[in-house]
């Protein structure tokens, strides 16, 4: 049954539906209440925190060599990772949503696993495969090729993580959309490629987006997994989030909250974006 | 119960969705509501029964004035337009919902609740689907579902929006005379919003016409019919044809012995069965011409074309029983001689 | 339509490649584990221990994350007030800050010299930092934004002419709510638990800042797990891992059916 409202959702709601003021302001206080402390407050600490010691203190900690390194670190990781991300999730959901074929769900089901694989064993299970102890740590190291410890553990581990991110933004856009125009671009003579670029590519290009700056912002602030393959080697393999880490254990707080500012201006970036895009998207369903 | 409504007034921001309403009606009576669409009919039906707020005014329910009164004190039993039945629970938990919220006092026992919810069943005569889901309903199945649901709690007054609206036509047929005969069966005061006039006249004892948030009429639906008090509502009820005085000079009209009274007014409404049609005595002289027919099962509705106009022409309509018509033996391209029976006068 | 064979080709090699042969690297080596070795790993007191915290502050999270996401995606749905807009999209916040972020700040917010936990600790005399209770404000804030996220969607389609109804039938605004709006929110906000307690559950950036992290009192399983590797106990990690791994899925699964069976309960499926 598909039901709808009676009456337009816009304007004020009939009598019935109207809770008593007591209820409404005090329900309206527990929300703001909740997402000051809880989401407000953190965001505020993290700037006030990095300028306690003042800008100077902020801006020599942004530029020490090793937070530099950790945040080339972070923008490679992100570089590598981002794409492969991207494109696996355009194939899969090309697969996914244009083709039927056996075991269709339980791909979309494997595709889905690494959200509900804790990161610490995202990185656990390539220190066995990769690690000192571990199935070809012998063989590496005879053949001296660093990936734990390393950069290469790190962008697996990233891998990992975000494998999800794309597929799971498009698969149930494509199929929302139909292949109705495609079929159309196919019949009228394009190519396969052609007809991904000029036609499925603009459909699903918000969406797109969107899965794109999701990974981003988990590729650029994996803490866990990328914490087990790390190794924690000062200006070699910490990521921006470790070196938070880091820097917080040794009590350096300035900078530790220096670099999480950064981090946490990804994170603001990352929701405006985010609620950008979504404002296209649905103009684009209206349109 | 009695039903009355002073003054109400409602208005969204700007827009005055309802307009100085007054409104009287007695005890048992069956009214439509009726109006085209935005003219403020669910927006009245809602203010009766407490769901919205009216502006100004003040409505009393058997002489009470329950004006400040939230809708579950009202004793109302309201159908929704989309039925809102309750997707989470069977059929059976629909019906008992409103005898089992009430207070603990007044609460019947689970038993009886039982036994009244089958009554109700078996009064829409669905006792067999008491234990299916919403969704496993059909639209006219769900219909009286609700409707059901509304009548377990004895509401004095049944209010209903559009409860034929989201059906397919045979169904919304049946469902009409059986709303009609359930009315005489259980003589609840109700009244039905539609915008649908062949289905006030029919299952309706007294019919309002609103438009843009005023009442236009209110009788019976021979009087609304007969005795339209607006070019609105004349033209809103049943199908009729204009004349305006300026083009069709009055003369012309007069000459051709289609009008005998003097005129009471500058446009002339009259229903088709008002205008009779006969074989002329001269053809040459005959103002009319018989362009083409349609059967509407034991009428027969034929379109005339003044003869005088050829530039628009504009189309008279006029109906007369099958037998009759068959006895004329007209053909198409025939001229014909027309007499308007009954108009009525509008300025 | 042309590109069947690359684009699954290349799908399921890449799935192979980064999930599922990493994967089954840890079912081999938890394999070769002997049953008596594995049994030996789990039982012993720290390993218990840090199940009992992980698995019991994720509940406790989920269920307060549950409740208060509940009412704010109530409020976001159904009230106006100023700034609406603005609380909204930051709802979104914990899914995009780096969870190192969130646990450092966390745990300057609720230390005992903190903000938060100066005032807890006066007022209340409450502890929160280096104490499970801490490991339990982080998982709120993780968990948060997956209820908020179920629900509000669901209660912006939900039809308002139920609860007018309930209301023209007698119900009072709590038995409208508790009887017909509930019922029909309840398959999401369980949704909504479900994913913030998997979530909370191998948490691990966010958590061990404010965690205090000792063990028998506040040291979770993903912690351990990075114990044991550091000291190359492969095996004792591997364990460790791949007993949270099943065991969140078999929560999961009856998280799943649970849900399953409210849905059928309520003619939704
Ligand atoms: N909550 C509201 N906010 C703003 N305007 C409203 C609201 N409810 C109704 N209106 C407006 O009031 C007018 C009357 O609405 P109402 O729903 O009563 O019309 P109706 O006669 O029932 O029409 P229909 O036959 O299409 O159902 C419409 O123009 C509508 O746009
Ligand atoms: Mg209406």
């Amino acid at each position: 049954m598909h039901v709808t409202s009676s009456k337009p959702l816009s304007g004020n709601p009939g009598v019935a539906l109207t809770d008593p003021a007591w209820v409404r302001w005090s329900l309206v206080g527990v929300s703001i209440a909740v997402i000051s402390l809880f989401l407000i407050l953190p965001l505020a600490t993290v700037l006030i925190e990095a300028l306690s010691k003042g800008w100077q203190a902020y801006a020599s900690s942004l530029t020490l060599p090793d937070t530099l390194a950790a945040m080339r670190l972070t923008l490679l990781t992100a570089a590598i990772t981002v794409p492969l991300t991207t494109v696996f999730g355009v194939s899969a959901a090309w697969a996914i949503a244009r083709f039927d074929f056996r075991g269709k769900s339980l791909l979309t089901t494997l595709i889905d696993l690494p959200f509900s694989v804790s990161p610490v064993i995202a990185g656990l299970i390539y220190v066995l495969i990769f690690g000192a102890k571990g199935w070809f740590g012998p063989w590496l190291s005879e053949h001296d090729i660093k990936v734990i410890f390393a950069v290469p553990g790190i962008v697996l581990a990233t891998l990992f993580v975000t494998f999800p991110f794309v597929a799971r933004e498009l698969i149930p856009l494509m199929q929302e959309i139909g292949h109705e125009e495609e079929e159309a671009a196919l019949s009228l003579g394009a190519s396969g490629w052609q007809t991904f670029f000029k036609v499925t590519l603009p459909n699903i290009k918000w969406g797109l987006l969107y899965g794109v700056l999701l990974c981003n912002a988990r590729a650029m602030g994996e803490f866990g997994a990328v914490s087990v393959v790390s190794g924690h080697i000062r200006g070699l393999t910490n990521t921006l989030p470790l070196h938070v880490e880091v820097s917080y254990n040794e009590y350096d707080f300035v900078g530790a909250f220096a670099s999480a500012s950064v981090l946490a201006s990804l994170a603001v970036l990352t929701l405006i974006f985010k609620t950008l895009l979504e404002w296209k998207q649905s103009q684009d369903r209206k349109a | 119960m009695s039903i009355q409504l002073s003054n109400i007034t409602k208005q969204f921001g700007a827009f005055k969705a309802l307009d100085n309403i007054h409104l009287d009606i007695p005890e048992g009576e069956l009214v439509a509501l009726l109006g085209p669409s935005g003219c403020g009919k669910t927006t009245l039906l809602r203010i009766i029964a407490g769901l919205e707020q009216a502006d100004q005014g003040q409505v009393f329910l058997k002489g009470d004035n329950v004006t400040e009164q939230p809708v579950k004190n009202r004793q109302i039993g309201f159908v929704f337009q989309h039925y809102a039945l309750f997707r989470h629970m069977t059929v059976f938990d629909n019906i008992a919902f409103g005898l089992r919220v009430k207070p603990r006092k007044q609460r019947p026992a689970e038993t009886v609740i039982k036994q009244k919810v089958h009554d109700l069943l078996q009064l829409v005569q669905l006792d067999w689907l008491h234990d299916r889901f919403p969704d496993q309903l059909s639209g006219g199945q769900r219909q009286r579902i609700a409707l059901a649901r509304a009548l377990a709690v004895e509401p004095s007054v049944l209010l209903l929006d559009e409860p034929f609206g989201a059906l397919d036509a045979s169904v919304r047929k049946d469902l009409r005379l059986w709303l009609r005969h359930l009315h005489h069966e259980l003589n609840v005061t109700s009244i039905f919003v539609t915008h649908d006039q062949e289905e006030a006249m029919e299952v309706a004892s007294q019919i309002v016409v609103l438009n843009h948030g005023k009442i236009e009429q209110k009788g019976t639906p021979s009087e609304i019919y007969d005795q339209p008090h607006s070019d609105f509502v004349s033209r809103f009820i049943g199908q009729t044809n204009v004349f305006k005085i300026e083009d069709h000079a009055h003369e012309w009209l007069k000459h051709t012995g289609i009008i005998i009274d003097e005129p009471q007014g500058i446009v002339a409404h009259v229903r088709p069965h008002n205008i009779s049609v006969e074989k002329p005595s001269d053809p040459a002289k005959a103002p009319v011409t018989l362009r083409d027919w349609q059967h509407l099962g034991s009428l027969i509705r034929l379109e005339l074309q003044r003869d005088d106009q050829t530039a628009s022409p504009t189309t008279i309509y006029a109906e007369m029983p099958n037998e009759q018509f068959k006895a004329l033996a007209l053909n198409k391209g025939d001229r014909v001689a027309m007499r308007i029976k009954h108009a009525h006068w509008f300025n | 339509m042309p590109g069947f064979r690359p684009a699954l080709g290349f799908t399921l090699l890449y799935l192979a490649l980064i999930v599922l042969i990493p994967l089954s690297a840890m079912l081999l080596k938890s394999l070769q584990l002997t049953a008596d070795q594995f049994w030996n790993i789990l039982t012993s007191k720290r390993v218990l221990a840090s199940f009992e915290i992980s698995f019991g502050a994720a509940l406790l999270a989920a269920g307060i994350a549950a409740v208060l996401g509940f009412i704010i995606a109530w409020t976001l749905v159904r009230y106006p007030f100023p700034g609406k807009k603005l609380f909204d999209a930051l709802i979104d916040l914990p899914f995009a800050l780096p969870t190192a972020v969130a646990g450092i700040v966390l745990a300057t917010l609720y230390e005992p010299r903190g903000w938060i936990g100066q005032w807890l600790g006066e007022v209340f005399g409450l502890k929160v930092a280096y104490q499970p209770l801490g490991i339990v404000v982080a998982l709120i804030f993780i968990g948060l934004p997956f209820v908020v996220r179920t629900i509000e969607p669901v209660l912006q389609e939900f039809d308002s002419a139920m609860e007018e109804a309930a209301a023209s039938l007698g119900a009072n605004r709590w038995q409208a709510f508790s009887k017909v709006i509930v019922p029909n929110i309840l398959p999401a906000a369980i949704t909504g638990f479900a994913l913030a307690f998997a979530r909370g559950v191998g948490e691990y950036g966010s958590v061990i800042f404010i965690a205090g992290n000792m063990p028998y009192v506040s040291e979770v399983v993903p912690l351990l797990i990075i114990t044991k590797l550091e000291q190359y106990d492969y095996a004792g990690a591997t364990a460790i891992g791949m007993t949270m791994l099943v065991l969140s899925f078999v929560l999961l699964l009856i998280i799943n059916s649970l849900q399953w069976w409210v849905r059928r309960r309520s003619g939704q499926l």
